[in-house]
């Protein structure tokens, strides 16, 4: 969530339980706009809270000129001092995924070991010790970016795309109504799009190239992977995801505000299947 | 004279030519009913409203936007449609949460009120990052009182909330009355009677085979104010909304609710689809892990409740399954809390893994129950006693919890770095997250906000569905035979007819016998 808006949408999305103290709150409104100016941001957001079993991992976003690429991410402990994750690769993505499966540590050099034998064909069963190591560090900008790949939200029509392809917020999205706000059609994942050449012409004929150049959640698998709810006094519309649990998105209908946080573990919920 | 005549010729021209091009700029348009003339004066009657900067450039959009203003009127024919937003209906709900107690004259003497101070717990857990807002709290604090009130319990505490994927639940843990005891069993004992009122009436309507299978004895839950059903507990949708009281948990429901992983819907009705096969509904399956996460989770300062002194000689009461607060606890310093995992105690009793707080021994029970033969042989079957199963007393420090999955099953910390004096001690779960404590001085709560699953590992697996049953051995009763040809048929029939033939000589000759007899 934008950082400008922290003071108030922290509030709006506390019904998942977790929240920041003040002297945390307090922290960010002045750390974050150091960062700003230092790092040359066009606007700073608040990104979340990685939990790990000795510390927590604060994550706050850098976004420039395009929204979708121009994306930096810091972590923090004390959420005054920042330091800059590296972006993530394949070969970083791969490796963490093979690495690093528990809860995080909370020590960003700590190293994950990995031993797979891999045997190569043949009676003679040559054996090979493949040993993976990776520091918490990479595995937590991997984490950062799959999260963001796989359930960054933003409503409808708050974005846009210029034909030069530069994707900017839309100065005129006026807010979703309130019968737009209760359709999973209307909210759209903040990344590159995966699905949305496979639609039929038919479908596209009704989208709207400079808004709808996002996937819809609606075509997410498994279907309800999302929890769609009216939270404070119904006046806000909560998305939580039950695959990444801990992502929270809410958005005031027929406001512009809106925005998402992660605070959890860390890490994606395999047994989703088993538990819907 | 004529250059008087000229002039006026051509001013009357003049006035002539512009009569008659205000005519034709009066004139309406086939298409819209609009002339140009009315149009130019609202223009400019805008112009001169607005006075907007560089007016030439922005003339067209003003001409349009006047247009436009033209349609807009016509809409309000149309009658609005009263549509109730889901927010209106909450707030009419909630509208009777701060409504005026009516009675004016509130006693002053501090009589203890069973209402907890939820503005003091979210403060406290606010500094521990933990809470669902203020104002929301505010609206949970008045539910609660609500509830008090129509319940007239005698103390009350919110337990916390568990997320559904269509609504979430607000969780008041209560202590049972007495009188409650005596109506619950009542209620058990009629549905009991009920059902087993309906298996005899089935069973005079349809003969059916009886089934030779015998259930394993279903273990008994523990009593009503014991154990896992110590507390009774309401949950609401929202506040405002009525609160439901939860049905007590039974073992059966409790061992099932551990080897299963579900997401709870926010229907307190709906069916609970998973194997095995759980036991109930939702509301059965919320009671079983608010069960499992307080034995797990409910936490306190290390002598802020000592155990009971027993008196005597009570029946069976497992040791240390009561104990009162400390009138002598002086509070532990939040540095010590923060730091060592033994300054904190549970203070909830752990569930066997038979699902009972206290082990009942089900080789013995039933056997004087019922004189059933079944169950006599059983007990026959295993003449070794079973091991009782026993589980940590209560107030055991939380050092000694054992680690599942490589992870130490609690992270404590300070609340502040930069101001530790006033700092709060905060104990998080890891095994169920969500679960949270904090102690400051005499002070201390334990609240939990999450989905209410327990941390599974790297991944779940579910229990693998039971063996297959063996084949019926193979006999000559269930074996095919070949048929026969016409040779054997005839051969038989052959054979048979001489068997006949033999037996009718044999009864003629008895017959004999028997006349020769008498």
């Amino acid at each position: 969530m934008d950082s400008n808006s922290l003071y108030y949408s922290l509030d709006l999305v506390a019904g998942s339980g977790c929240t920041l103290n003040v002297e945390q709150r307090t922290a960010l409104q002045t750390s974050l706009v150091i960062l700003k100016k230092n790092y040359k941001f066009h606007r700073v957001l608040f990104w979340g809270k990685i939990l790990g079993l000795k510390d927590h991992y604060f994550i706050a976003q850098g976004r420039g000129e395009d929204e979708m690429k121009d994306k930096k991410n810091l972590y923090s402990f004390n959420c005054i001092d920042w330091f800059l994750l590296p972006p993530a690769t394949e070969s970083m993505i791969d490796e963490v995924s093979r690495a690093a499966k528990t809860r995080f540590i909370g020590d960003p050099s700590y190293v994950y070991e990995h031993l797979e034998i891999r045997r190569r064909g043949g009676d003679e069963a040559e054996e090979e010790e493949v040993w993976t190591k990776v520091s918490e560090e990479s595995r937590l900008a991997v984490t950062v970016h799959q999260i963001d790949e796989e359930v960054s939200v933003v409503p409808r029509g708050a974005f846009v795309k210029s034909p030069h392809g530069l994707v900017q917020i839309n100065r005129s999205f006026g807010g979703l109504s309130h019968s737009e706000a209760g359709k999973l059609d209307n909210f759209l994942h903040f990344s590159e799009p995966k699905n949305l050449r496979k639609k039929s012409i038919l479908e596209m004929g009704k989208l709207n190239p400079a808004i709808d150049f996002l996937d819809v959640l609606s075509d997410d698998i498994p279907k309800g992977s999302w929890s769609l709810q009216f939270e404070c006094a119904s006046k806000v519309r909560v998305l939580r995801s039950v695959l990444w649990l801990g992502l929270t998105f809410y958005h005031v209908p027929m406001t512009p505000q809106h925005g998402y946080i992660y605070i959890g573990d860390g890490t994606k919920n395999l047994d989703l299947p088993f538990m819907l | 004279m004529d250059t008087a005549d000229g002039n006026q010729d051509s001013s009357q021209q003049r006035r002539h030519s512009a009569a008659s091009f205000k005519a034709f700029m009066m004139k309406n348009s086939t298409k819209s009913n609009l002339n140009l003339y009315d149009h130019l004066t609202c223009l400019l009657i805008k112009v001169l409203d607005e006075e907007p900067q560089n007016v030439v450039d922005v003339i067209e959009d003003m001409s349009r936007d006047v247009k436009r203003d033209l349609f807009e009127d016509k809409q309000s024919s149309l009658r609005e449609l009263p549509e109730a937003t889901a927010a209106e209906l909450l707030a009419e709900q909630q509208r009777l949460l701060f409504s005026q107690p009516e009675d004016a004259d509130h006693d002053d003497e501090l009589v203890e009120t069973p209402l907890p101070n939820v503005s003091e717990i979210c403060f406290y857990m606010e500094q521990a990052g933990v809470g669902l807002g203020r104002e929301e709290m505010q609206r949970i604090f008045l539910a609660l009182k609500q509830l008090v009130e129509s319940q007239a319990l005698l103390r009350c505490r919110l337990w916390g909330k568990i997320l559904g994927l269509q609504s979430n639940y607000i969780v008041a843990e209560a202590e049972y009355r007495e009188g409650d005891e005596v109506e619950e069993q009542m209620v058990d004992e009629a549905a009991v009677e009920e059902e087993t009122e309906a298996e005899v009436q089935e069973n005079e309507m349809d003969p059916l085979p009886l089934s030779t299978y015998k259930p394993p004895p279903v273990v008994p839950k523990d009593a009503i104010g014991t154990g896992a059903n110590k507390f009774v507990y309401y949950v609401c949708k929202e506040p405002g909304l009525p609160w439901v009281k939860l049905p007590p948990v039974t073992p059966v429901q409790i061992t099932v609710a551990r080897q299963i992983r579900k997401f709870f819907t926010g229907r307190l009705d709906a069916p609970v689809n998973s194997y095995p096969p759980f036991p109930g509904n939702e509301a059965n399956y919320l009671r079983a892990q608010i069960a499992r996460i307080s034995a797990g989770t409910q936490v306190s300062p290390r002598g802020f409740y000592q155990a009971r002194e027993e008196e005597g000689d009570e029946e069976e009461e497992a040791p240390g399954d009561t104990y009162e607060t400390n009138p002598d606890f002086e509070g532990v310093s939040v540095s010590e809390m923060a730091e060592s995992l033994s300054s904190w105690v549970h203070h909830v009793q752990h569930i066997l893994p038979q699902g009972r707080c206290t082990w009942i021994n089900l080789a013995v029970k039933p056997g004087e129950e019922s004189n059933e033969d079944g169950e006599v042989e059983e007990k026959e079957e295993e003449p070794d006693e079973p091991e009782p199963e026993v589980g940590p007393p209560l107030l055991t420090p939380l050092s000694q919890d054992a680690e599942i999955f490589n992870i130490p099953p609690w992270t404590s910390k300070m609340s502040s770095t930069l101001t530790s004096q006033h700092a709060v001690a905060v104990l998080r779960s890891n095994l169920w997250p969500g679960a949270h404590a904090y102690a400051c001085g005499k002070k201390f709560e334990n609240i939990y906000i999450g989905w209410g699953l327990k941390y599974a590992g790297e991944g779940y697996r579910p229990p693998a569905p039971p063996l297959p049953q063996k084949e019926h051995p193979s006999g000559p009763e269930i074996t095919e035979a070949v048929d026969p040809t016409l040779e054997e048929e005839q051969a038989l029939r052959e054979a048979l007819e001489e068997q006949q033939a033999a037996q009718e000589e044999m009864e003629d000759t008895d017959q004999e016998e028997e006349e020769d007899d008498d």
